[in-house]
């Protein structure tokens, strides 16, 4: 019979027949099921979740926020880079002009009259964070989107996205 | 009258019970099958979600009852019904404990005594595969067929290495009434200490008989969907799970029964009979019984299911030589101690 031999590293293997012990699997068995016996009693791996969580990271990056200043006025202006910066395309914004009477609810000029994060779309990846000038979005690191069952609720408007006033 | 009476009482405990032990050996099953895996198991109905099992009923009564167009309509109705029925009459040759005297009565905490009660328990045993038989053909369905032609063949090559694994049972007992087997297991003349190899057939045919893991082929999902219950939806599947529990239930009680004594334990014969004597002998027979539930829920976590041809290997050229060597072994035994 001829012996091809495909490659150099061809290594001939052999499976040693079985010893009587190990044929009539008892012992085997035995000590399987005093591994699983262990476990019995070993700490358990579940975190439960609504009431244990997760420690969860310091720069955590969760649901956005828009932040006022410390004068309770918007800060966004409208400027669109967190828009430009999102690799998901994410972020709709429409700018609208201040009039003379809200000067005390927007910091500049221009503010965004809308301004929508769509929530399924987003990656949380935090690019609009470092492109905002105005320090005004960041994403917050104790807050995650909440789930939903319709897709409308994912398309985050001013209302909930905007830092709630403080009362002083 | 009282006789019928008690007979009466006894007979709805014991199939309360056995309904009651089986509705928490589901509980048992999912609680260890979560610990042997390090996870918690179900612990949000009632406290350590001990309602989990009736949650689980309450589910299945309000599921859609579907029965296939395609099927054969009253077979498929009856073979869960006939499950359970089988499942549930096992139970009635089994001593659950020492006898009761009272007002000058003696209460026998065995629903019948029959002198032939291994044989009845193998024959009510070996119809319990028809459930499974039926509900299967009556599918109309290749899986359900398959499983069903898997639980019959199973389940007739386990039995017989399980009657000739008791043939040597009875030579050495040498009566057919688990009453005086048991009763001739006094102290500790346990018969697993004197037929340990019998046990061991015993036992692994048990594992088989129930259709439990490692040998749950008749409905192995792996292969066969959900095997000879793939149809069945609502209460009826429920039976076929709850008949399964209620068999690992019976079949515990028989292994406690027939190699552990039973009610016996090691200073029962110094006790007098009374109430005090029947409540403990209840009491270790039920240990027994949890003990060896708790036995079967760890084998199926612990061990994979076999091959098709393992299993007839396992049953044919193993178990059934294994329990003739056992017969020979144990008459020699007698005919030399004689």
């Amino acid at each position: 019979m001829i012996e091809y031999k495909l490659t150099n590293k061809r290594k001939i293997m052999f499976r040693k027949p079985m010893t009587f012990m190990e044929r009539i699997y008892l012992p085997a068995v035995l000590k399987g099921m005093a591994i699983t016996l262990s476990h019995l009693f070993k700490k358990k791996a579940t975190i439960q979740y609504p009431e244990q969580k997760r420690p969860m990271s310091e720069v955590f990056r969760g649901l956005h926020i828009l932040k006022r200043d410390e004068q309770g006025a918007e800060r966004c202006t409208a400027c669109g880079l967190c828009a430009l910066a999102c690799p998901a395309e994410a972020i709709t914004m429409t700018a609208a002009e201040r009039k003379p009477e809200e000067k005390k609810l927007y910091r500049e000029e221009k503010y965004a009259s809308v301004y929508e994060i769509n929530m399924l779309r987003c990656i949380f990846c935090g690019l609009c964070e470092e492109a905002c000038p105005k320090a005004a979005i960041f994403l917050q690191n104790d807050v995650m989107a909440p789930a939903s069952f319709e897709r409308e609720d994912f398309i985050y408007g001013k209302d909930r996205l905007v830092e709630p006033l403080k009362l002083n | 009258m009282s006789d019928l009476i008690f007979k009466l009482i006894f007979i709805s405990v014991i199939f309360g019970l056995s309904l009651f032990i089986a509705m928490y050996s589901t509980y048992a099953e999912r609680k260890l099958a979560a610990f042997l895996q390090d996870r918690l198991g179900p612990n949000r109905a009632g406290p350590f979600g001990i309602l989990q099992p009736l949650a689980d009923g309450i589910k299945l009564f309000f599921k859609e009852e579907f029965i296939p167009k395609a099927s054969d309509r009253w077979l498929f109705i009856m073979g869960p019904g006939f499950f359970m029925i089988t499942a549930l009459m096992t139970s009635a040759v089994i001593p659950f404990a020492p006898d009761l005297p009272w007002n000058g009565q003696i209460f026998s905490m065995q629903a019948a005594d029959l002198n032939v009660g291994i044989l009845y328990l193998f024959g009510v045993v070996s119809l319990g595969v028809y459930g499974i038989l039926i509900g299967g053909w009556a599918s109309n369905n290749k899986f359900s067929l398959l499983g069903a032609i898997r639980a019959a063949s199973q389940n007739i090559s386990y039995e017989l290495a399980m009657g000739l694994s008791i043939v040597s049972l009875i030579m050495v007992s040498s009566s057919l009434s688990l009453r005086d087997i048991v009763e001739q297991q006094n102290g500790w003349h346990w018969n697993v200490l004197y037929q340990p190899l019998g046990f061991l057939i015993f036992i692994i045919c048990a594992f088989a008989e129930t259709n439990r893991a490692p040998f749950d082929l008749p409905e192995c999902e792996t292969e066969l969907v959900g095997g000879y219950h793939t149809e069945f939806s609502s209460m009826k599947l429920g039976f076929y799970l709850f008949a399964e529990y209620i068999n690992m239930f019976v079949s515990s009680a028989v292994l406690a029964t027939l190699y552990f004594g039973g009610y016996q334990f090691p200073f029962i014969s110094s006790m007098d009979p009374g109430l005090t004597k029947t409540l403990l002998g209840a009491a270790v027979m039920f240990g027994k019984i949890f003990f060896f539930i708790f036995l079967f829920i760890w084998i199926r976590w612990t061990l994979p299911r076999f091959r098709y041809d393992q299993l007839m290997n396992l049953g044919w050229k193993v178990l059934i030589p294994l329990a003739v060597l056992n017969i020979i072994l144990t008459g020699a035994f007698i005919l030399f101690k004689s």
